[in-house]
């Protein structure tokens, strides 16, 4: 099998007197969609606030291709390809498309912003992804729900993301949208980019991923592949905290 | 090529659409032009003289140097109130040490004017440290800071500081403090040579990355209409003569363009370029329309506001340096309740006060409407107290239309 893209250890981290995260082990390979369920408060978002460096854990180690690193700040976890799109979608809204796509790394020429180089570069990206997005310079905040998940997906892979951190991309999208999200994830699947995808939507995550890891009370219930359980056992994982009758995909 | 804007269907463009021209801004240049043709009715025709507007020029030069500052602050969330009291302060401290002793250090000016940008440069960055790393609301510092300036201006100083060294006035525009007809021109004619080369070459690289361009007569109305507006001021800074020439068989002399305009222009075209093409200026932009997002594409939000308010400090010396060598002495008054001036100027100017949206060329405008209405009316005989009736009236339908036009557009 594979070398794992990520490997997070024994993770543990403490918030004054709440353990959010008890001793938690995850990993993801590459071109690997990996779903981390779990209720609000499961601890699903501090995990992937860890990898992402927005928190530091307590102990535990964290592995990116092999090699163990320390991640203590957003652009620490960028430089090891880790990108992260948060529910938010973390946008300036009042900043069109490509000066979103580049927000924090603008190309430049000299002190002068690479306009045009930007625009070039935004479009390649967004036709890769197949998105059509009528004009790169509007403000994003004109954007539909589809378009602005779209940036903010279009910063992340062109940055050449080798990990990608997904906190609930379909919650803000229609039916239309939601679809296009899922043929976006199934390409850079297929780019080979492993996955985490935070989702309440346990149809999203049965159709997308690989394998899923279900989170309780700050700890890891189990990790099962997707084809091996049905809604049902997933839900007991997830209310229950009970290990379905199925093999650990770990 | 999916998102080539080439291939997009063609689609009906309204006129202003076409013409590229922000709504707001057009607004405001026609604010501008019903309220002089008022002012030179009300006034029997003084208003738009050679004489007023060249008066008008050097008066919106101060407010000129600093709203672009004011600007910048407001598209970051942020506001300075005590610009006002700094000017003041920074003022008194530059006249004081270039004043010959005993009253003063007799420094030389140069010198006495570094320094006084130098704490002006430090009460911003202090403004700015206090709100950014420790969390107090800039509301609060910087009304601290004007009551603290003001008075400190007093305890510096209670009386007049002056008269000022004379190289020193020439900041102000008084004597020999304008740059004459041949430069006005020079400088004239460059800026248009510039704004068509920009034009012209901007557009040829457009193309050549088939973006979409402004049809060709849009490009030259709009180019039209920018330059026909220099040479016009060109032409009327030029027919002012300086005071005393032109009479008495004495030879006219054209006066010029007025140093402290020249300073502003100079401020303001730079602040233009640097929102638009550096960085800094774009961070300023995403701080304000998200700094969560900003932090987390890891620009350095904290760090960026304390830029932010050095820079307002930076100008609101220079600004006190100009009124200083205008009035050729320093007043503990001085620069009182400039602060709502210069705030005014950038919220009829389109600066959204929740910050994220604003340009420095309809704050410029936003200034040039505060002064003028502020010259004509003490042209047509109102009193100074009855004219800031005026004025708070008119920055807050400002405001108002400000919302109400936003609230259209979809925003905040």
């Amino acid at each position: 099998m594979t070398t794992p893209i990520i490997e997070m250890n024994n993770i543990s981290l403490r918030f004054g007197g709440n353990q959010a995260l008890d001793d938690v082990s995850v990993n993801l390979r590459p071109g690997e969609v990996v779903g981390l369920l779990g209720h609000n408060g499961a601890g699903k978002s501090t995990l992937i606030k860890v990898l992402s460096g927005a928190y530091q854990a307590d102990s535990g180690s964290i592995k990116i291709a092999g090699q163990e690193v320390e991640i203590r700040s957003p652009q620490d976890s960028q430089r090891h390809g880790v990108e992260t799109i948060y529910q938010t979608l973390a946008l300036a809204d009042n900043l069109d498309a490509v000066a979103n796509v580049f927000l924090g790394r603008e190309k430049v020429n000299g002190i002068v912003l690479s306009e045009d180089e930007m625009e070039i570069e935004a479009r390649k990206v967004l036709d890769r992804l197949r998105v059509k997005i009528p004009s790169l310079r509007v403000p994003v905040q004109n954007m539909s729900g589809g378009q602005r998940q779209t940036v903010a997906i279009a910063r992340a892979v062109y940055f050449k993301a080798k990990v990608l951190i997904m906190d609930e991309p379909t919650a803000a999208l229609g039916p239309e949208e939601t679809a296009k999200v899922s043929e976006l994830i199934a390409a850079l699947k297929a780019e080979g980019v492993g996955i985490f995808l935070i989702s309440h939507d346990l149809h999203d995550v049965f159709d997308l991923a690989d394998r899923c890891t279900v989170m309780k009370n700050g700890k890891v219930v189990g990790t099962v592949n997707t084809k091996d359980v049905n809604h049902d056992q997933v839900l007991g994982m997830i209310i229950g905290g009970v290990m379905p009758n199925v093999p650990n995909a770990t | 090529m999916q998102n080539a804007e080439k291939n997009r269907p063609p689609e009906r463009r309204s006129l202003l659409a076409a013409l590229g021209v922000d709504n707001q801004l057009l607004t405001l240049l026609l604010a501008l032009v019903v309220v002089w043709i008022g002012f030179q009715i009300w006034s029997g025709g003084i208003f738009l003289s050679p004489r007023n507007l060249w008066t008008l020029t050097a008066q919106t030069a101060v407010v000129g140097i600093m709203v672009g500052g004011m600007v910048l602050v407001i598209v970051a969330r942020q506001i300075d109130l005590g610009v006002g009291s700094v000017l003041g302060f920074t003022a008194m401290i530059m006249a004081l040490l270039q004043a010959p002793p005993p009253i003063g250090a007799g420094l030389n000016w140069i010198l006495a004017v570094l320094i006084g940008i130098a704490v002006g440069v430090l009460i911003g960055a202090f403004n700015g440290y206090l709100s950014a790393f420790w969390g107090v609301p800039a509301f609060v510092v910087t009304l601290a800071g004007m009551l603290v300036f003001r008075n400190g201006t007093f305890s510096v100083s209670s009386f007049t500081i002056g008269p000022l060294d004379e190289t020193f006035q020439i900041l102000g525009g008084g004597i020999n403090g304008s740059i004459g007809a041949t430069w006005t021109w020079i400088i004239g004619l460059a800026i248009i040579a510039f704004v068509v080369w920009q034009t012209l070459t901007g557009r040829v690289r457009r193309q050549r990355n088939e973006f979409s361009v402004r049809p060709v007569w849009a490009e030259a109305l709009v180019l039209g209409v920018t330059t026909v507006l220099i040479l016009a001021f060109v032409i009327v800074m030029n027919s002012y003569n300086v005071p005393g020439t032109g009479v008495d068989n004495i030879p006219a002399v054209a006066s010029g363009m007025p140093v402290p305009t020249l300073i502003a222009l100079a401020v303001l075209g730079y602040l233009n370029w640097m929102t638009r093409a550096t960085r800094f200026g774009r961070y300023i932009f995403a701080i304000g329309g998200n700094p969560e997002a900003a932090n987390l594409a890891g620009i350095n939000v904290k760090r960026m506001m304390v830029y932010i308010f050095m820079l307002m400090g930076f100008l609101t010396a220079i600004a006190g340096a100009v009124q200083a060598a205008r009035l050729n002495s320093a007043t503990p008054t001085l620069g009182r309740d400039l602060e709502l001036t210069v705030i005014a100027g950038a919220v009829i100017g389109g600066t959204v006060l929740s910050g994220g949206s604003g340009t420095i060329l309809g704050a410029a405008l936003g200034a040039l409407l505060m002064s003028s209405l502020e010259n004509g009316l003490g042209l047509v005989g109102v009193r100074t107290e009855q004219q800031k009736i005026y004025l708070g009236i008119v920055l807050l339908l400002a405001v108002l239309w400000n919302s109400i036009s936003n609230r259209r557009k979809g925003g905040r």
